[in-house]
């Protein structure tokens, strides 16, 4: 999937929608997909992510991964949640000495990371054969609407 | 009994040598804030790398501090859980090498449990006393935002905890947004002294407002997203200075404290403790502190403030607890592991009375 294929944009007026349009596009993503989320601090990266646990079946709560990197959610009948910050980190080789490429494109996992950007071009150089990047931006309107930009065919339309 | 005490939890690598389990012989902390302070965070890798480096240096300065050489040791104590674990895996792999090396127990320590144990390091023989419990403590940092509440019997269980950023997170992100460089916590402190906490009206986030009771199950939960949202809101991007800047951060910072104090009050009052405990890094701030002093004055309980030495990380609280734990057998084995997050059953907490 090229950068340049059509995208929707979807937009919400509150925290609550946008974690239900994410507890709804968990359904339709792709086993071992991994979905970035680019948006600014205070966009609602974190309610997306716990939108899309919420979606898997995770109850427990979703808290931010900002000063642990990583926090993973066990799914109900298996797998796992992998919910990334990389608010942190500085570049690539970072994330690889922190031992990113494990929780990228895993059989039965989702992982979503915040602060993608931090990664410049390793995601698309790691990606294997059949599996798919879902890149999503989260723009604030005003202190509650979200515009959701994310790929056509996923955006449940 | 000497225990030498080991701490890689998160950005400090400290070492310290108590003895008998209050009796503080050297506590040495080599602060990494200033390499932090170009990212803006904790970069964990680069932590496990400063770690590395410092681990051997911090050790032998605490064992010549404390005047004993290696042989005056009877045990290794160790933070193994939770933490950042490329930042663990030094401070584990340097406890086992050691206390392999001078056949001596090696004991895995909780980070969290610890933080509760310090603020009792000048005064351990209250943590004797059956009367001192249930404690309720607040333990807040940069990483963690917990209620825990610890019986006599040494049973401990989490009573509520943070469902989005901790609070010590929210300082830092508030920082970050007023442009005040990292950490947060002690700049915003020193701000808002001169500032008008009234002065901007910012979310107290699952605290009940008129009409708008809070949902059972969160009670005694926080929430500091939305109060981050609210600053950026506030700001609009603009550069604040001055009195207006000041009183922005003595707002924000009342938020925060509000809801620490008004759930540490409600979780005293629902759990029967006897005394209320406050630990971790975010304990240093001058407002929690004393609005935590008048909060137990009015609702008549006891509150024990972690002296500000042992509210940041440190290994005295690491050395100290695991006297307990040795007293009482509680020795790991060589195949002690590291875990990144605070387990759902928190195991028997070593120095309570009646811990057996």
């Amino acid at each position: 999937m090229s950068p340049s294929s059509s995208h929707s944009d979807i937009t919400t007026a509150s925290a609550a929608e946008t974690e239900a349009f994410a507890r709804g596009l968990a359904a339709r993503l792709p086993d071992g997909c991994v979905v970035t989320l680019n948006g600014d601090l205070g966009a609602g990266k974190t309610v997306f992510a716990r939108g899309l646990a919420r979606g898997l079946g995770i109850t427990e709560p979703v808290t931010s991964p900002t000063f642990t990197i990583v926090q993973e959610y066990p799914r109900p009948g298996g797998g796992w949640f992998y919910h990334l910050d990389l608010y942190r980190i500085r570049g690539a080789d970072d994330a690889l000495a922190f031992g990113l490429e494990e929780f990228l494109f895993q059989p039965h996992t989702l992982t979503v990371i915040e602060w993608p950007e931090r990664l410049g071009d390793l995601l698309e150089t790691e990606l294997p054969a059949g599996a798919r990047h879902v890149p999503v931006q989260i723009t604030a309107l005003d202190d509650t609407r979200r515009t959701i930009r994310l790929p056509a065919d996923l955006a449940g339309m | 009994m000497h225990i030498l005490g080991i701490e890689t939890s998160c950005d400090e690598t400290a070492a310290a040598v108590v003895r008998n389990g209050g009796e503080v012989r050297a506590n040495v902390i080599s602060s990494q804030i200033t390499t932090h302070a170009a990212y803006g965070g904790v970069v964990p890798e680069l932590a496990a790398r400063e770690h590395l480096k410092a681990m051997p240096i911090v050790a032998a300065a605490a064992l010549r501090e404390s005047g004993l050489g290696m042989a005056g040791l009877s045990a290794i104590a160790v933070t193994n859980h939770p933490g950042l674990v490329p930042a663990l895996l030094v401070g584990v792999s340097f406890a086992k090498g050691l206390a392999r090396r001078l056949n001596l127990p090696l004991i895995g320590i909780n980070h969290t449990l610890a933080h509760v144990y310090g603020a009792f390091l000048d005064q351990t023989a209250r943590l004797e006393q059956p009367a001192t419990y249930p404690i309720l403590a607040l333990a807040v940092s940069g990483g963690h935002t917990l209620l825990l509440l610890i019986t006599a019997e040494g049973r401990a269980r989490v009573l509520g905890s943070t469902i989005d950023d901790a609070a010590g997170e929210a300082f830092d992100k508030g920082a970050k947004i007023l442009s005040l460089g990292y950490p947060g916590g002690p700049v915003i402190d020193r701000l808002a002294k001169t500032g008008d906490p009234k002065a901007v009206a910012f979310p107290r986030g699952l605290l009940p407002r008129s009409g708008h009771p809070v949902d059972p199950e969160n009670r005694l939960n926080f929430s500091f997203s939305g109060l981050k949202t609210a600053l950026l809101y506030h700001v609009k991007g603009r550069t604040l200075e001055g009195q207006e800047l000041a009183d922005v951060v003595a707002s924000y910072q009342a938020a925060i404290v509000d809801t620490l104090v008004a759930k540490t009050v409600l979780a005293v009052r629902d759990s029967g403790a006897r005394t209320a405990v406050l630990c971790g890094g975010v304990a240093c701030n001058s407002a929690l502190r004393e609005a935590a002093r008048l909060a137990a004055a009015r609702a008549g309980f006891d509150l024990v403030v972690a002296p500000p030495k042992y509210c940041t990380d440190n290994a005295a609280m690491i050395a100290g607890m695991a006297w307990h734990a040795l007293r009482r057998g509680q020795v790991s084995g060589p195949d002690l592991h590291v875990a990144a997050r605070l387990p759902a059953d928190l195991g028997r907490v070593p120095f309570a009375p009646g811990a057996g």
